[in-house]
């Protein structure tokens, strides 16, 4: 049995996977792939992997710590094969066999090629009304991050109000997207709670289209926010955003409870910036001849019964390059995704 | 606040506007409300800056107003408006100016009707064909007579005498640009610069030395409305939207307000004498309000123009205080002459706001 054993291992040996996009579906879908014993090479195309989830501070509902939860999806990152800062620039296939061709003129020949590019975040300056790029202190969702994690700029005052905005981009017809970004609201409740934490003294207003607080836990959060932290929230759209005379933000919403509008002076006001497909899957479907779907994202065979495959042979996809995921539904999706190519090497 | 932001803006919402060959379309209540503007556009573009530009006599009204009021139906403006581009091909012309604001908007959006539904653009001209026999070509560019005074901005301030700096104190004049609803909001990609942050205006005032002031009621309606005014009962919604905007301004003490709509003016003017009149209250210094200028006769001012061929003496509030701050030099006397008459009977001066 050992023999035989052996043999199989070193079959799978000789296959190979390429993983386009080191974030964490990536990097979870590699290390579940060379668990099963193939050849994994992952290109990146920034000179970090991580993706997103990087430049988060902490995760939602359970404010873990980012960079301990990468690492543990990456396990020992040395022995990950990741070309970093590279982009594939050219791709065939022949008898079954995918030669890519980097940007950096890197050639890969795979047996299977799993397309892991994540998602781009709203760009806020497009909701130009919100003046975002405009007023100091309109910042987004990741400014935010970055601010818990390097530090808040001087304010000279310890009071201040904050308002989150949800939904920036998402849900907008206006904008283009009409799906739901899925983990705006839970991070808009977390963040807000961390203000809470680090000023004190500070009053936080969410205004919200609908609280979708779908997954475990979250529910709690969202209560621990009103009872706890005294958030308040506010179901309202926002329609713009003007400076005061004294340079605080004035923003106009429409209280959608009562059908009222509403103006009210802040400090701060956080963009909820929603998931946007990512110009990488664009690049990569046009590369490799595959479609998007209506919203952008890249089209899967079938949707609930082969949520990882493509509609070309061996060309597989993970994670958010698909449509808005949480972290807990990227990684088993990645875990998923890396069993449909299991199954599809061991059937060649 | 961030230029660079603004700029980014700016950059993207740039259109294309031709150099010469202007077909002008007057607008109905401009006329009326200021004399002097759209003759001055003329005057600055023929005689200043050498340009060809029609002033077309034929044309009707663009139905604009009732249609925003709902007494018109759609198909009826469109055909209106046909003929209006088919005045313009008959005298060969292919940029189509029109004065009114609300008539750029209107005309704007029935081209990006057309161009989503042609089915709708062969209806309106089978109804032209049958109603007048004409036909029309749509114009190659249509383009609101602010943007060719924003694109010929630093041409205009090379002929310049005066600037708009305080000359007791060197500083920029503060100056309030209230953009239209009807340039922009519909169509961002109409204007310069966009809906936001449009700078048609604002490029204008920047160029010619003053400074803009960005209120946080920089973006609301000046009070008109439409409906707001045209319907009596409703008239209160028109001086609050427009009390709403001074009380927003009167911190930054402007010293004007430029515009470029038919009707922002002459609200942000005469509101101003109502409000006093009502609660004692007048926006600006020394009691004698802000005025608000369209951008005809604030480029006029820049060129030295005379402001009473200008029909500056038809604004309520007195653009004298402005005058003198710009350094103006300007003959009081002339105010009440048209021609070579001198008008006898002078208006009542108002309780409240001072007059000169």
């Amino acid at each position: 049995m050992n023999f035989v054993c052996n043999t199989d291992m070193t079959e799978r040996l000789k296959k190979k996977v390429l993983i386009i996009g080191a974030g964490i579906a990536g990097l979870e879908a590699a290390v579940q792939l060379m668990n099963l014993n193939y050849d994994v090479e992952v290109i990146e195309k920034e000179n970090f992997y991580g993706g997103h989830v990087k430049q988060w501070f902490k995760t939602f509902p359970d404010f873990q710590d980012t960079k301990p939860l990468i690492d543990l999806i990456a396990g020992k990152p040395d022995n990950l094969n990741i070309h970093f800062g590279s982009v594939p620039g050219f791709a065939e296939e022949q008898n079954g066999i995918f030669h890519v061709i980097t940007d950096k003129n890197l050639h890969i020949h795979a047996d299977a090629v799993l397309i892991s590019t994540g998602f781009e975040l709203f760009d806020a300056h497009r909701k130009e009304e919100y003046g975002y790029g405009i007023f100091n202190h309109v910042i987004t969702n990741a400014d935010l991050e970055s601010f818990f994690q390097n530090g808040f700029p001087e304010t000279g005052k310890l009071s201040l109000r904050f308002g989150f905005i949800h939904c920036v981009g998402s849900r907008d017809a206006k904008a283009g997207n009409l799906y739901c970004s899925k983990v705006c609201c839970a991070t808009a409740v977390k963040q807000a709670i961390e203000v809470r934490q680090h000023f004190p003294d500070s009053e936080v207003y969410c205004f919200y289209m609908d609280m979708r607080m779908f997954g475990k836990q979250y529910e709690e959060l969202f209560q621990q926010a009103q009872e706890k932290y005294g958030i308040h929230f506010v179901r309202a759209r926002l329609s713009e955003v003007n400076q005061n005379f004294d340079q605080s933000l004035l923003i106009k919403v429409e209280d959608t409870l009562t059908s009222k509008p509403m103006k009210m002076s802040l400090d701060y006001i956080v963009l909820m910036s929603g998931m946007e497909p990512s110009v990488s899957s664009q690049s990569i479907a046009t590369l490799f001849g595959i479609a998007l779907d209506n919203e952008g994202f890249i089209k899967v065979s079938k949707p609930f019964i082969a949520e990882n495959i493509t509609e070309k042979k061996g060309l597989f996809v993970a994670g958010t390059a698909t449509g808005p995921k949480t972290i807990t539904e990227t990684l088993n999706d990645a875990r998923s995704a890396a069993l449909a190519v299991h199954q599809y090497l061991n059937s060649k | 606040m961030e230029l660079t932001g603004k700029q980014k803006i700016w950059e993207k919402y740039q259109k294309e506007i031709p150099s010469d060959s202007y077909y002008y379309a007057r607008s109905c209540i401009r006329q009326n409300f200021w004399p002097g503007s759209e003759n001055t556009f003329i005057k600055i573009l023929r005689e200043e800056l050498g340009k060809d530009i029609k002033d077309e006599a034929h044309h009707t009204t663009c139905t604009g107003i009732a249609y925003h009021s709902d007494v018109v139906p759609l198909e009826t403006t469109m055909t209106v408006v046909a003929r209006q581009f088919s005045l313009m091909s008959e005298s060969g012309y292919e940029h189509f100016v029109p004065s009114c604001i609300t008539s750029f908007g209107l005309y704007t959006e029935i081209l990006e009707t057309w161009h989503e539904h042609p089915e709708i653009e062969q209806t309106i001209r089978n109804f032209l064909k049958e109603s007048t026999g004409r036909t029309f070509e749509k114009p190659k560019f249509l383009i609101h007579p602010s943007d060719v005074i924003y694109s010929l901005r630093y041409e205009i301030l090379k002929k310049a005498r005066y600037r708009l700096i305080n000359i007791e104190t060197g500083r920029p004049l503060q100056c309030v640009e209230h953009i239209g609803c009807h340039y922009a909001k519909m169509f961002p990609d109409a204007g310069v610069g966009g809906a936001e942050f449009p700078h048609v205006l604002a490029g204008m005032v920047e160029a010619w030395g003053g400074e803009v002031i960005d209120y946080p009621e920089r973006r609301s309606c000046c009070g008109f409305g439409f409906r707001q005014y045209l319907v009596q009962a409703n008239r209160g919604y028109s001086i609050a939207n427009t009390k709403r905007k001074f009380e927003s301004m009167e911190p930054y003490k402007p010293d004007l307000i430029v515009t470029n709509c038919p009707g922002c003016p002459y609200f942000l003017d005469r509101w101003q004498y109502v409000i006093s009149e009502m609660e004692g209250k007048i926006y600006g210094g020394d009691g004698y309000g802000i005025p608000a200028l369209t951008y005809e006769e604030l480029a006029g001012l820049v060129l030295g123009y005379n402001p009473w061929e200008l029909g500056l003496q038809m604004h309520q509030v007195s653009v004298e205080p402005l005058l003198r701050k710009m350094g103006f030099l300007y003959d009081p006397a002339d105010k009440y002459v048209v021609g070579n008459q001198i008008i006898q009977d002078r208006p009542d001066h108002p309780d409240v706001l001072k007059v000169l």
